[in-house]
């Protein structure tokens, strides 16, 4: 027998069938739901009088328009809560699983998953929205679709689908200390640029990887769309399995033991072959600064913004002129002068119980710097906000000047009242620094959760690891 | 869905890497629980001088002139001509609905990004990937020339220059089949249902706590 990667094994087992030219019909078995993306999808379904194929297969949860804020008053914004209010509608007609508002279930779309054990190792996986590929961090095929194929899949269980090249990024070695996962997934894409992944599925393994713990996988994993890639992933061990027991969704009695007998296969084989390779040293990492409008606009915390004159070719000369104007920075500044108006602990990238450990561990006993006009924590779930609050780690933010908020993508994308104001610049632990992402003409360097905690001590940004 | 015939459109260029999703269409406008009327606040942030939200006239709102988009050699244009890595970011079909909505029939990049490329062929427009230095000479072209015009024929699968030249392009069969008769994707899936089911069938014995 041929040795297979990860992802021939989860493509193979879904592939229900195979026209000649390669396009398929791929089985799926959880689809994840959010507001925005999928009211068109409901719509469609109705006008054309179908059912959704299996309901038992859909979680919807609302969490990019709400407010993280005096919640109890409802969505102010009445477009906003429209669209909240359609996918309860939706849900409540359809039978689906969903957790409102008010659940301390809810939280962000891609937290909630995995926290539920909704995202099991072998699944495929789909929801309306590009970070799903935070669910590969299970040993899941699991990526981002759009509005047609959500309701393609919601009234067929299936999406069409070809399989992309594979690509292992191996990491070996140890990381430094105060170096994590996202620090990872940001050398990686400073490595192989933003569309160094597209139309590969990534495998992220090697000793560095297999160290993390889930919530850094899933860190790892809900990067890979910035680097190009649709889906991310990383082979199933105990890591894994300790994980998923016990939760609401997980599988129970002898259907677990069943299960983790199979999870275990869940790996690449020796010697599977991938059609491109990318090798880091974990001890080389150094936290990493975006210093401009794309993530692979990236450099470490020792580093400087870049000179355009130094720039490979003119089309990139012209995009580093256009970012240093948006952002505001002069070239060769070096990075730990640059200096925050806002800090943003959350999004599904870090705003997990691990993240908000992390960041508390830097503010324990210091005060937000004066020139921060605002650091807000917003916490990944409801049940991540009871943990942390559990730990006392919301007292030790708000002690030192942090703003602790009820849980959503908040200013991720500012879709919500959370928001920068034009020219305002943000240390942020989300994971787009694209123009207007945290509100129009807002600046935006993604950091690690320790970093941004650190860059709100001292006003500016700091090198954690010393 | 549009099908797609045979297009003798305006070019429009519009020269800078990676455009992300967030700058065709901001966030403010995922709101709407629509699939159309997204034309309007298609680069909303670049075309316009003032802060976009839903629910504006937006014939009231002062323009930015030096917007590719804006000027008037450009109106009407059917075909985007951009750079690599265009679509990149969020998954949101708002992206190519509203493209589709201004106007455009096809996007011409050197690269896409993957999601946003499947979105497009969902929606009647044809993402169409050219060689980086095709793509070069065709910026070359395009702004030297007003009103310049291509010739896109997806059934033979040429981009024709005005002065005759022709460039090949590669579409997936399936897609081409989809777009060409508008055809809709789950009409065409459900042909298959007992496929679907067999399928089911075994994966429910094989993984019975999938389906717990
Ligand atoms: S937190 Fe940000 S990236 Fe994640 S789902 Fe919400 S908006 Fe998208």
């Amino acid at each position: 027998m041929t040795a297979k990667t990860l992802y021939d094994k989860l493509w193979d087992s879904h592939v229900v069938r195979q026209e000649a030219d390669g396009t398929a019909l791929i089985y799926i078995d959880r689809q994840l739901v959010h507001e925005v993306t999928s009211p068109q999808a409901f719509e469609g379904l109705k006008l054309a009088k179908r059912k959704p194929w299996r309901t038992a297969s859909m979680v919807a949860v609302p969490d990019h328009n709400v407010p993280t804020i005096n919640r109890a008053a409802g969505i102010a914004d009445p477009i906003s809560r429209t669209q909240v209010e359609t996918l309860d509608a939706n849900c409540a007609e359809f039978g689906i699983v969903e957790f409102k508002m008010g659940d301390i279930r809810q939280g962000i779309v891609h937290v909630i998953g995995p926290e539920q054990g909704a995202t099991l190792p072998g699944m495929t996986v789909v929801c309306g929205d590009s970070h799903t590929s935070t669910h590969g961090a299970f040993a899941a095929l699991a990526h981002g679709i759009g509005t047609s194929e959500v309701e393609h899949v919601m009234a067929t269980q299936c999406l069409v689908a070809k399989k992309s090249k594979a690509m292992l990024v191996k990491v070996d070695g140890k990381l430094g200390h105060g170096v994590t996962a996202k620090d990872i997934a940001l050398a990686v894409i400073g490595k192989i640029g933003t569309a160094g992944g597209t139309g590969y599925a990534i495998e992220f393994a090697g000793s560095a990887i297999q160290g993390l713990s889930m919530e850094g996988r899933m860190t790892l994993c809900n990067m890979a769309i910035e680097a190009g890639a649709r889906a991310g992933m990383v082979a199933c061990d105990d890591t894994t399995i300790n994980y998923v027991k016990g939760r609401p969704f997980a599988p129970k009695d002898s259907d677990w033991d069943k299960a983790v007998a199979y999870w275990k296969t869940l790996h690449s084989d020796a010697g599977a072959k991938f059609d491109a390779t990318i090798e880091l040293d974990a001890a080389q990492i150094r936290p990493q600064v975006t210093w401009g409008t794309s993530p692979e606009m990236v450099t470490s915390i020792d580093g400087r913004v870049p000179n355009p004159a130094s720039a490979p070719d003119a089309v990139k000369r012209g995009d580093w002129e256009r970012a240093l104007q948006y952002m505001g920075l002069k070239a060769d500044t070096p990075i730990n002068e640059i200096k925050v108006d806002k800090v943003f602990i959350g999004s599904c990238t870090n705003a997990r119980i691990e993240d908000m450990r992390e960041a508390a561990a830097v503010a324990k006993g210091k005060k937000v710097a004066a020139n921060v006009k605002l650091a807000m924590v917003v916490p990944g779930s409801g049940l991540v906000k009871a943990q942390a609050e559990q730990e006392g780690l919301d007292k030790i933010f708000v002690a030192a000047g942090f703003e602790w908020r009820d849980p959503g993508c908040s200013m991720c994308l500012a879709m919500n009242d959370d928001r920068l104001e034009p020219g305002e610049r943000c240390a942020s632990t989300s994971n787009r620094n694209f123009e207007g992402r945290q509100g129009q003409g807002g600046r935006t360097h993604l950091v690690s959760p320790a970093m941004a905690a650190a860059a709100a001590i001292a006003g500016h940004f700091v090198d954690v690891s010393r | 869905m549009r099908k797609f015939e045979l297009l003798d459109g305006v070019v429009v260029p519009l020269d800078r890497a990676n455009v992300d999703t967030d700058a065709i269409i901001p966030k403010q406008f995922l709101k709407s629980i629509k699939r159309s009327g997204f034309g309007p606040n298609a680069f909303d942030e670049w075309r316009y001088l003032d802060h976009g939200e839903p629910g504006m006239d937006n014939g009231k709102r002062p323009l930015n002139k030096d917007f590719v988009l804006n000027q008037p050699r450009y109106q009407g244009a059917q075909i985007l001509l951009a750079r690599e890595n265009f679509g990149c970011g969020s998954s949101r079909e708002h992206a190519p609905w509203a493209l589709e909505d201004y106007g455009f029939r096809v996007i011409i990049a050197p690269s896409f990004a993957d999601i946003f490329f499947n979105n497009c062929f969902k929606n009647g427009l044809l993402p169409i990937k050219l060689a980086a230095d095709k793509v070069d000479v065709l910026f070359k072209a395009v702004e030297a020339n007003v009103g310049y015009k291509l010739k896109v024929d997806l059934e033979k699968q040429t981009i024709t220059t005005p002065d005759g030249s022709a460039y090949p392009f590669e579409v997936d069969a399936f897609r081409k089949h989809c777009l060409l008769n508008g055809l809709d994707d789950i009409g065409l899936t459900l042909q298959h249902v007992e496929d679907i089911k067999a399928f089911e069938a075994k994966h429910r014995a094989a993984q019975p706590w999938l389906f717990a």
